[in-house]
């Protein structure tokens, strides 16, 4: 499905990335663990095809194509989704309108037709329970005055709707209370299919109760340093980042 | 990954689709200005002698007059002696149906999506056809005459309603009022005249279109519009214009009154042509429109979606003379490549218990400068009044401009005056959410900016509301990389 080779990524001339090696298969939900600034979310941009960061080296195939030369609308078509740390407000742009658009334009590029309106809430009314989002967040404007635990079920619920083959959940567990944390995990746990697989970035552990991975890595200074099954997530917990050798040999502050 | 082009940075050459030129012979004066052509234009008009004096005393005034330069506007000085004043298709005289009308005019206005032939018409709509200086074509009078209901040109209205002209003309933007409504005054050569009789609600939108056609000439219409008592109307505007090099200059009145109890709601979707990227070429839109609600419980209601000219400088505003009367503006200006607006309104409240509602959305875009410039004004006898103005800005690039001029003099202790304003930009982050999601950075800043407007085009009627949701599609194509 995924699969990230030697990755160098900068901004603003400070690298982020610095040979990153990672390969997700089908059907696999992966964790990405590390301190702040270690590179997670520079990561989940760069999958996503934000521009802000600069590619110094190395590649990265999903499905067989070089996802570095595709826009990012083209990912997102060919089934890339990110659910984003801080969902962005548009303001006056009703969600169902956005999500409808959004759905069509992926359609379109799929070669399947069109969904209307009747067709699409019903898609939408099924999607929904998977959430557990109130039906009043659909005709507001995308994410203005959504709670945080809204905003981020928002993504889920986007997500769902958008089907797509990898979802990259940066930091998703962020400013979430335990209830919403549950709902947004279920919401993922459902969407767990042999032909879909799912990176989860995240600081902490707790969310991994609830998102069972099949692999975690601990990304540090820029690189993968440690990979394992669940039970490295766990041992992250009790003992934070600072036991970790970093690449270049120097021990990352104890985990914040 | 291969760097994107800056989705927001460049503006791309806006294509402009209704800038054909309609091969068609027309009968020009030579250019430039003084009291013969004043008389040429009234003498071709066959207008009665009230008329003629009526614009003689303005061309008076206007001679003595100069073109202010208080707006927040740079253009280079407008030369009145190379224009022409007066320019009317060589045509048989006015067609006496509308199936006699021209087949090159008709097809142009086909073009422009107006079909004359009312079987063909937008249901629910009635055109008034104004081609260069003069009212080609206006669809279903007779079935709004059943109403008692006047709608035609402004030249038969002075010759079959006399009274009404006379009585109405002027009463509520002098033709001393500035220079530019002098001016028009002086040299108008047709537009419409809209009269909806005291009850009768108007069942079917009206609408002018306004084309310009000839070249170096000015194009100088007038509008009055006068609803009476509980009556009402909703009317629309539209106009476009062939694609030039040279400027040309556009100088129209439009006037409304509403007596008591009556309601106009007038809507504009203004997309003269805007020039071209390099600023070459547009329209020069000085407009003065005014409405006064002078009945008490009246209400007029201005909706404007402004998209084109290369410069617009209008104000609709309301005198709000009667007690409890209400007015309302809701705008969106868009300026692209190197287009600037100075545009907003003016709330005069004069009655008691007045109120008025101002919502302005500017969106620059490009090279682009738009400027707000409001004033609500609360005389010593309007107790009670209320405003609540809302302005916001939004700014696509960096290279855009986009100013507030809000004014407010309350003389009244009892009204309440409210104003907000907010500018934003679009961001990167919207643009890359949306992007994320499968939308394409074109449809994604077309959204974003729909969004922005949503609420001033919830005001237009349906038809238009989708018709002006286009024009701003079109507008900003090519305003992401």
């Amino acid at each position: 499905m995924l699969e990230i080779r030697n990755l160098h990524a900068s901004v603003q001339g400070n690298e982020i990335l610095r040979g990153l090696d990672l390969a997700v298969g089908a059907g696999e939900v992966h964790a990405i663990m590390g301190p702040n600034g270690s590179g997670k979310s520079t990561l989940a941009g760069v999958l996503a095809g934000r521009d802000s960061y600069e590619i110094r080296a190395g590649s990265v195939s999903y499905l067989g194509r070089d996802l570095l030369a595709m826009a990012p609308e083209e990912r997102a078509r060919e089934g890339v989704f990110l659910a984003f740390q801080y969902p962005v407000e548009i303001p006056g742009v009703r969600n169902v309108h956005f999500l409808k658009a959004a759905l069509n334009a992926i359609r379109k590029h799929r070669g399947l037709e069109e969904l209307d309106a009747l067709d699409f809430l019903s898609l939408l009314r099924e999607k929904m329970k998977v959430v557990e989002m109130d039906e009043a967040l659909l005709q507001r404007p995308v994410n203005e005055g959504f709670s945080g635990g809204e905003k981020k079920r928002n993504e889920i619920l986007q997500m769902a709707v958008l089907d797509p083959r990898l979802a990259i959940l940066d930091e998703t567990d962020s400013g979430l209370d335990i209830d919403a944390l549950r709902v947004v995990a279920s919401g993922v746990n459902a969407l767990r299919a042999p032909d879909r697989s799912i990176l989860v970035v995240t600081h902490y552990q707790r969310l991994l109760d609830y998102i069972v991975p099949d692999r975690v890595h601990v990304l540090l200074d820029g690189r993968i340093v440690r990979s394992g099954g669940r039970e490295l997530a766990l041992e992250l917990e009790a003992r934070g980042y600072g036991w970790i050798e970093g690449p270049s040999g120097a021990k990352p502050p104890a985990g914040h | 990954m291969k760097p994107d082009a800056t989705p927001l940075d460049d503006l791309a050459n806006r294509e402009y689709k209704y800038g054909f030129v309609t091969p068609i012979e027309s009968e020009t004066f030579p250019p430039g200005l003084d009291e013969e052509v004043v008389r040429g234009i009234s003498a071709r008009k066959g207008e009665p002698e009230w008329m003629l004096d009526w614009r003689l005393r303005a061309f008076r005034h206007w001679s003595g007059m100069r073109e202010p330069r208080w707006a927040n506007l740079k253009f280079p000085r407008i030369d009145y002696g190379a224009i022409i004043y007066f320019a009317a298709p060589r045509t048989r005289s006015r067609p006496g149906s509308l199936d006699e009308v021209d087949p090159e005019l008709r097809r142009t206005y086909e073009k422009l999506g107006i079909p004359l032939r009312e079987q063909e018409a937008l249901a629910g709509v009635a055109v008034d056809a104004v081609f260069d200086s003069v009212s080609v074509a206006t669809t279903f009078q007779d079935k709004l005459s059943e109403l008692g209901i006047v709608f035609c040109s402004f030249s038969r209205a002075v010759r079959e309603h006399p009274e009404l002209v006379r009585r109405y003309l002027g009463s509520v933007v002098p033709p001393t009022d500035n220079f530019f409504a002098a001016l028009n005054s002086a040299v108008f050569s047709d537009g419409s005249f809209c009269f909806v009789p005291r009850g009768v609600r108007c069942p079917m939108e009206l609408s002018t279109y306004f084309r310009i056609n000839a070249a170096n000439t000015g194009q100088f219409e007038r509008t009055l519009i006068v609803v009476e008592e509980g009556a009402h109307v909703s009317y629309l505007e539209g106009c476009t214009a062939p694609i030039r090099d040279e400027n040309q200059l556009h100088a129209a009145v439009v006037e409304l009154v509403a007596l008591d109890d009556a309601s106009i709601r007038y809507s504009t979707v203004q997309n003269w042509y805007p020039g071209d990227r390099e600023g070459r070429g547009g329209i020069y839109n000085f407009v003065t429109k005014r409405g006064k609600c002078a009945g008490r419980r009246s209400k007029i209601s201005w909706t404007q979606v402004e998209t084109g000219s290369a410069i617009t400088w209008k104000y609709p505003s309301c005198i709000l003379l009667g007690d409890e009367s209400v007015g309302e503006f809701h705008s969106v200006a868009l300026t692209a490549n190197r287009q600037q607006a100075d545009t907003g309104t003016k709330m005069i409240h004069v009655g008691r218990n007045t109120r008025s509602t101002i919502v302005s959305k500017g969106i620059s875009a490009g090279l682009g400068q738009n400027t707000y410039r409001g004033a609500v004004k609360v005389l010593r006898g309007a107790a009670g009044a209320r405003n609540h103005s809302r302005c916001d800005s939004m700014l696509i690039g960096d290279r855009c401009g986009a100013h507030t001029f809000p004014y407010i003099d309350v003389a009244n202790a009892t009204s309440t005056v409210e104003h907000e304003a907010s500018v934003s930009k679009i961001g990167e982050d919207q643009i890359f959410y949306c992007r994320q999601r499968g939308i394409s950075p074109e449809d994604a800043v077309s959204m974003i900016v729909h969004g922005f407007c949503t609420e001033v085009f919830r005001e237009l009627p349906m038809e238009f509301a989708v018709e002006a949701q286009k024009l701003l599609q079109v507008s900003l194509e090519g305003s992401v990389g």
